[in-house]
């Protein structure tokens, strides 16, 4: 048996522990928000975040995922909820076939949220690991400033008020 | 048109005719050029029946079916926003999903229901705008009865009826609006009035796309569904001669193995048990002459073909007399490999046979020719097979092959197996799967006279014909000419320009499927034309720029973007030290797109930082839409003219993952700008125009930076 934490939420599965995390969360809990593009993590479509570290979870096996936090592109906000990433996403209409954005949605917010204010330099090499064969690039860099943008506005305004 | 007692889909199929496959292109003529005849006859067409377009609930949404595939070109708020202009409901009240396969939805040019050749919004600009035309006039028509005033005195505002201080929201007036009559005719509104089209608009499924709830083809679910991966020849054309499938349904979850047309099947619970029981699979295949093919014996057979005399592509006076006037003859030749979509949704699809139905679920981009494979396979009717067309995870024309092969198999697989079924092909199956982009050879020779200007100009095309063998082939190929081989070169303004031309075409027939590929023809057509002239120019001492220009004299549009691409790029301005610019300019499916690449080379390696774009596309309905299409288009070429290759060694395909075959990522991002050229022409496409130029315009400042032609792609300088 597999136990999983996932979402906030712990499960046990009766499955194969070899098998990547990818087809568990997508087969097994139904989360099919993170995506297969190339089983070998060289595309980042399938990128969820394991103990708030961006990975590829076509090629982890799910029994090293045990006893982690694992989160989700469904879990990634409350629910009914969107974080800064996906607001900044839909503000700078980043998306066009839309497969890979989960993945980089992920990989956008776990850089900002070890890097609140990233560089150009930053953005390449957290997000380069994530294709886009619509090419939205430019966008997706302007949605990374905009969102370190609102989260430096957000922080800004948590610190006023604790303030006042 | 009211949720409830409005359009139900069973009845629609139901009171339909029947599926005609009828296509419309009418023989022997350029597709672009019988497409341009049938879009004119669309105002001559009978409207639309709005009901099959439109639902209006109670709530006051707006639900419009798309009659094509959203697959990131932006279709799901273009076409919405053609028929909001006319309903003049609120924006916010839109909602959007697929049409089913059905007659209704059939492309107004071809005849089929279809996503491609660029053509989605300009050949739906009547059709989604008279949909909402005749809504609103039986909206109104509704409201006056109620109101017992003259229609006349009502107007729409925002997904309200008005007359005066009477006001009815949409939602309240859709029953008894179904009950009207649609009138014979409607006025649509002055481009001056426009309040919706023309302004840059946010796409409206990034919602459901950045939150992960948006369905592909692969995350379809569905009770009691197995999963399946298909062991497939590794060569084209090589069939099963036996296998054994003992060790495979050992696998713990393996169900079936079964053989299939394309290879065997396994049937799992899982992807995983599926992907295990395929590897412990063992297959004798017999391969046929397909093991015989490689990649450079192909280039000595193209090469010896371009010697010879090929079909006439276009021909113009005496080729002979004017290379006898030349004062210099130039000759090169460009060679393009095999190229695969690599869409980033791997090929999948979903099959549940029924009882006289069958249902099948897939990001399609053919919804009729894979209807009736479908039914065939089955000894069903095409109306008797339901088509869910979900998003696609990327197109670029893959998912529109017209043997239906990817459909056809997975109604094999459910029909062997007895059970609902997603067949998933993995990167390496979409790699090793064919139907790319064909491998083409140019051959040129140019003779200039003493002021360089060409005047006499001999190409030979070879490649293989994307549409022989097809039900496309009686159609378009006239008198051994597919015209998607030549576009972009037999049509090209230049040749216009030049007293004695000929344009001779090979189209090799191969094991090896081919299909295609963003922009098609443009994707080879445009770099020989575009280097060639290059090389033209700076064999005459001329710019680039300048020489294009006496070129295109007489081709308005050709020089709008032109001019703009370079004004924009700042053209003949200092660069930072290491920095070289290239040109290209092309015309694609009817819209106009001229590029600047402003490129550095480091130790043999290209790195292009900036690239600046003008684009003529007509009437221009949404500007956002537009520029990020564009954009696409030239990363996409970018990937292409960087790294695309396939190889074949053996018949087996070298390549298999995105670690073999890179894609541009972030970090090789240009910037990129695209500027749009005011203009009340016709519309014509934006999905493909923005690839053609870009790998000439990084070939051409390649060229700048170093002196070194570099005539094959993808482009190496070591």
């Amino acid at each position: 048996m597999i136990r999983l934490n996932v979402n906030g939420k712990d499960h046990v599965l009766d499955v194969n522990p070899d098998t990547p995390l990818l087809w568990v969360l997508r087969e097994d809990l139904g989360l099919t928000g993170t995506k297969y593009g190339c089983g070998i993590a060289f595309c980042g479509a399938c990128t969820v975040h394991i103990d708030g570290y961006a990975a590829r979870s076509c090629v982890a096996p799910v029994s090293s995922a045990q006893g982690k936090k694992i989160v989700t592109i469904e879990g990634l906000a409350p629910a009914g909820k969107m974080h800064a990433v996906q607001r900044a996403w839909i503000d700078e209409d980043v998306v066009q076939c839309g497969y890979c954005q989960p993945g980089q949605i992920m990989a956008a917010a776990a850089l900002l949220a070890e890097r609140p204010q990233p560089t150009d330099a930053d953005i390449d090499a957290a997000l380069s690991g994530n294709v886009c064969r619509c090419g939205t690039y430019q966008r997706i860099r302007a949605a990374v400033h905009r969102a370190a943008g609102a989260a430096e506005k957000t922080q800004k305004a948590q610190k006023s008020e604790k303030k006042s | 048109m009211s949720a409830r007692s409005g359009f139900d889909r069973r009845q629609f199929l139901k009171t339909s005719t029947g599926l005609v496959i009828g296509f419309t292109i009418v023989p022997g003529l350029a597709p672009k050029l019988a497409l341009a005849q049938e879009a004119s006859k669309a105002a001559a067409r009978p409207l639309p029946d709005p009901n099959a377009f439109l639902r209006i609930g109670e709530d006051g949404s707006v639900t419009v079916l798309l009659a094509h595939s959203e697959m990131g070109q932006g279709i799901w708020t273009t076409l919405p926003m053609l028929v909001a202009e006319e309903l003049g409901c609120d924006w916010s009240q839109i909602k959007v999903e697929h049409a089913p396969a059905a007659p209704a939805y059939v492309h107004t040019a071809f005849g089929m229901q279809m996503t491609g050749g660029s053509t989605s919004t300009y050949t739906e600009y009547d059709r989604y705008r008279q949909v909402g035309a005749l809504a609103r006039e039986m909206l109104v028509a509704a409201a006056a009865k109620q109101w017992k005033v003259e229609p006349s005195t009502c107007r729409v505002e925002k997904g309200y009826v008005v007359s005066g201080e009477k006001r009815l929201p949409f939602g309240k007036l859709a029953a008894a609006a179904q009950k009207e009559t649609p009138p014979k005719q409607v006025r649509l509104k002055d481009a001056k009035d426009w309040t919706i089209l023309g302004k840059p608009t946010k796409r409206l499924d990034s919602p459901e796309k950045v939150t992960g709830r948006a369905q592909f083809g692969l995350d379809v679910k569905l009770p009691g569904m197995m999963t399946a991966l298909v062991a497939r020849a590794p060569v084209f054309g090589g069939k099963v001669k036996s296998f054994r499938a003992q060790k495979a349904k050992a696998i713990s979850g393996v169900k079936a193995v079964v053989e299939v047309p394309s290879g065997v099947a396994v049937v799992a619970d899982r992807f995983y048990a599926a992907r295990l029981g395929r590897e412990a699979l063992e297959i004798d295949w017999d391969l046929g002459p397909g093991a015989e093919i490689t990649t450079e014996r192909l280039r000595e057979e193209y090469r010896a073909l371009a010697q010879t005399r090929g079909a006439t592509a276009a021909e113009a006076g005496d080729l002979d007399s004017g290379f006898r006037s030349a004062a210099k003859t130039l000759e090169a030749d460009y060679e393009f490999p095999y190229l695969a979509h690599a869409t980033m949704e791997p090929q999948n699809c979903t099959v549940r046979i029924g009882d006289g139905e069958c249902e099948i679920w897939t990001g399609t981009q053919f919804q009729t020719m894979d209807q009736k494979n479908a039914a065939e396979i089955l000894g069903l009717k095409p109306e008797q097979v339901k088509i869910h067309t979900t998003f696609l995870g990327g197109g670029f024309g893959r998912r529109a092959t017209p043997t239906s092969h990817v459909v056809t198999e997975a109604v094999h697989v459910a029909k062997a197996a007895g059970v609902p079924v997603k067949v998933v092909w993995t990167r390496e199956d979409d790699m090793h799967g064919g139907y790319y982009r064909p491998m083409w050879l140019h051959r040129l020779r140019v003779g200039v006279d003493a002021t360089g200007f060409p005047v006499a100009w001999q190409q030979a095309i070879v490649g293989q014909s994307i549409v022989a063998g097809t039900v496309f082939e009686p159609m378009l190929v006239k008198d051994g000419i597919d015209g998607t081989s030549v576009e972009g070169a037999a049509d090209s303004p230049y040749l216009k320009q030049i007293p004695n031309h000929r344009i001779d075409l090979h189209s090799p027939r191969s094991p090896i499927t081919v299909l295609w590929w963003r922009s098609v023809g443009g994707t080879h057509t445009a770099f020989a034309m575009e280097c060639m002239v290059d090389e033209l120019a700076h064999a005459a001492g001329k710019d680039p720029l300048a020489y294009r220009r006496l070129l295109l004299k007489n081709h308005l549009r050709h020089l709008g973007v032109l001019n703009l691409a370079a004004e924009k790029a700042g053209w003949g301005t200092p660069l930072p030290a290491g920095r070289f610019r290239g040109l290209a300019v092309h015309e694609s499916f009817n819209s106009y797109v001229a590029e600047v690449a402003e490129v550095s080379v480091v130790k043999d390696r290209i790195r292009v930082h900036r690239v600046v774009s003008a684009v003529d596309c007509g009437i221009c309905i949404n500007p956002a839409g537009v520029r990020a299409q564009i954009e696409s288009g030239i990363v996409f070429g970018l990937t292409a003219a960087l790294y695309g290759e396939l190889t074949f060694k053996d018949g087996r395909v070298q390549q298999a993952n995105f670690n073999d075959y890179p894609m541009v990522r972030i970090n090789e991002m240009p910037a990129i700008e695209v500027h749009i050229v005011p203009s009340k022409e016709k519309s014509g496409g934006v999905g493909e125009p923005g690839t053609p130029p870009i790998a000439p315009a990084v070939a051409n400042a390649v060229f700048a930076a170093t002196q070194k032609r570099l005539r094959n792609l993808p482009l190496r300088l070591a």
